[in-house]
């Protein structure tokens, strides 16, 4: 279902003089009420007046994680606090939060475009939206929460934990959609098995994930076990939280809300903005935000724009599932690594779980990594044959892949500690 | 013809199979045979019980990763050559020997050898022809 027509699908033309006016009256904002942009602007010689179209978007200045952290908490506010009526932050991995504030007016965007996404993925005023993100400063919980009440739909506030108790709420209350993480998803699955629950007791029949990578076969062995379709859902605190980008029934790219974050991709390196269909590093623009807009943010995500149009209707352009972030990403003898090509192999190979951590370490001057994979119940064996055929399938496989060898460590089920939020996929005891 | 045998995945570390041996024991399962195979990440234990399917339930309930196997309890003579002979035998067939180790207890003057082989009713049959006996589930129980 298409939550809002007129802009979900609005003419292209329509969509870019749109864009262009919220993206001068963005600049204009910042500019007179964001000293940090201020400088970055005159640095670069510019003036709000240099801003007349969103073609003219590649001259401003970039925005990055670091502006957040040193402008903490509060530096890149461009609305007085009386006028910000939440914050939000995220949870940092590397020292501080990342805060952000909303205005009124943001609060109801981010219902507008939270809607969207749960349409997108099966939603409608009729339906029962179970959201087991956590409720907090994480904007999981609660931009689920309002996007559901904008929608019309019944919210059921379960949040993070309690896995039991999520399982007989699911089941009592009637969910027909499911909010959370994947990995928490699948985690769910596991749970509703060894309960010995009755699937056929559940009404569930989507799942919006999101918060964390998921690649393509992770989505399928998800629908698969918890019998639902999964839609991937795309955002970040700095940009608003979940609601930038969301799957369709297609299945096939996230549609951007573009008429609120404008996508661009650029190469990492250069920083110059590379044409649709080629890889990059996505950065975005709000354009509508009031409490802390970001002009050019380097989401530091790695994908594609996708060319064409999607059957669904919607003119919002697709971006390519993302990989990972760079966070996510590893070096290991100067070789790029996402957990995520290691999931999607595990998942190829299909004899173990999908449950995995790469543990990293350095023995003298060479990085190693070692893959230690859960066992899974169909592949416990009385030949040991058997299990190093596998090692050895596995390894041969990440030798292909990823270009050098990794020594994998077979572990018994269940021992992988699991992830009510993110799971965590790498272990490096690397002191970079 | 065939025995079941339980066989259990543990990782390599400290008190695994302390634990395992206590989890059998506290759920009254007896050990009628055993052996592991070693590697240095892990190993794999493979034991005759008196109750296989209580034996891999519990096991489960307390995290161990079970599973169970058909395995031939073969009658050697216990008499040098005994275990030689029955090998020549098996190779002339072609059948190949996966695993096998001995009985914990013997049953009067034969050794009690547990077999897997990857041709099973091919072993059947051989045995058969050469007069070698195989014990059934309910005299390797009764033991």
């Amino acid at each position: 279902m298409i939550y809002d027509e007129k802009h979900e699908c609005m003419p292209k033309e329509d969509l870019k003089k749109l864009q262009s006016e919220r993206l001068i009256a963005t600049v204009k904002r910042v500019y007179e009420n964001v000293p940090v942009y201020r400088e970055k602007m005159q640095a670069a010689g510019l003036t709000p007046e240099d801003i007349k179209s969103i073609d003219d978007i590649v001259k401003l200045p970039f925005t990055t994680k670091q502006d957040l952290r040193d402008n903490y908490p509060y530096g890149l506010f461009a609305a007085p606090m009386s006028d910000i009526i939440r914050l939000q932050a995220s949870s940092g991995t590397t020292g501080k939060l990342t805060v952000v504030g909303y205005t009124a007016k943001d609060i109801d965007t981010w219902s507008e475009v939270m809607a969207r996404t749960l349409a997108a993925g099966g939603a409608d005023r009729n339906s029962i939206v179970h959201v087991a993100y956590g409720y907090g400063l994480f904007t999981g919980g609660l931009g689920a929460h309002y996007g559901a009440e904008r929608l019309g739909a019944t919210v059921v506030p379960a949040s993070s934990g309690n896995t039991p108790r999520q399982l007989m709420l699911m089941q009592d209350f009637g969910a027909d959609m499911l909010a959370c993480t994947p990995s928490y998803a699948l985690y769910l699955a596991e749970a509703m098995q060894e309960l010995g629950m009755d699937r056929s007791k559940f009404k569930l029949k989507y799942g919006v994930f999101g918060a964390e990578p998921c690649s393509e076969a992770m989505r399928k062995e998800i629908e698969k076990k918890l019998q639902i379709r999964v839609t991937d859902i795309y955002g970040m605190c700095e940009l608003i939280g979940p609601g930038v980008a969301t799957e369709c029934e297609y299945q096939t790219g996230l549609h951007i809300n573009e008429d609120h974050f404008y996508p661009e991709i650029i190469d990492p390196e250069t920083l110059l903005p590379l044409p649709e269909g080629e890889q990059g590093e996505l950065v975005f623009t709000t354009i509508t935000k009031e409490g802390i807009p970001l002009i050019r943010y380097r989401t530091r995500d790695l994908t594609t724009i996708l060319n064409g149009t999607c059957p669904c209707g919607r003119t919002l352009r697709r971006i390519k599932k993302i990989l990972g972030r760079s966070d996510d990403m590893i070096i290991i003898r100067g070789v790029n690594v996402f957990p995520s090509q290691i999931e999607t192999l595990l998942l190829e190979i299909g004899e173990t779980e999908p449950h995995y951590l790469l543990v990293v370490n350095r023995e003298g001057a060479l990085d190693t990594l070692e893959v230690w994979v859960e066992m899974s119940e169909n592949m416990i064996t009385d030949e040991v044959k058997k299990l190093e055929e596998l090692e050895h399938k596995i390894k041969t496989q990440i030798a292909s892949r990823l270009g050098f060898s990794a020594k994998v460590k077979l572990v018994e089920p269940k021992t992988i500690p699991r992830s009510e939020g993110k799971a965590k996929r790498v272990q490096d005891n690397r002191k970079l | 013809m065939f025995v079941k045998q339980i066989s259990v995945f543990m990782e390599n570390k400290k008190g695994r199979l302390a634990r395992l041996t206590e989890v059998l024991a506290h759920n009254e399962i007896n050990l009628i045979a055993l052996s592991i195979a070693d590697t240095a990440e892990y190993g794999i234990m493979r034991a005759i019980v008196n109750d296989t399917d209580k034996a891999k339930a519990v096991l489960h309930d307390n995290g161990f990763a079970a599973t169970t196997t058909e395995v031939l309890a073969v009658e050697v003579p216990d008499t040098t050559g005994g275990l030689s002979d029955v090998l020549c035998m098996l190779n002339e067939a072609d059948i190949s020997v996966e695993y096998l180790y001995s009985f914990v207890r013997t049953a009067g003057i034969k050794a009690l050898i547990l077999f897997k082989v990857n041709k099973s009713a091919e072993a059947v049959e051989c045995f058969a022809k050469h007069n070698i006996r195989l014990l059934s589930k309910k005299e390797v129980n009764a033991l």
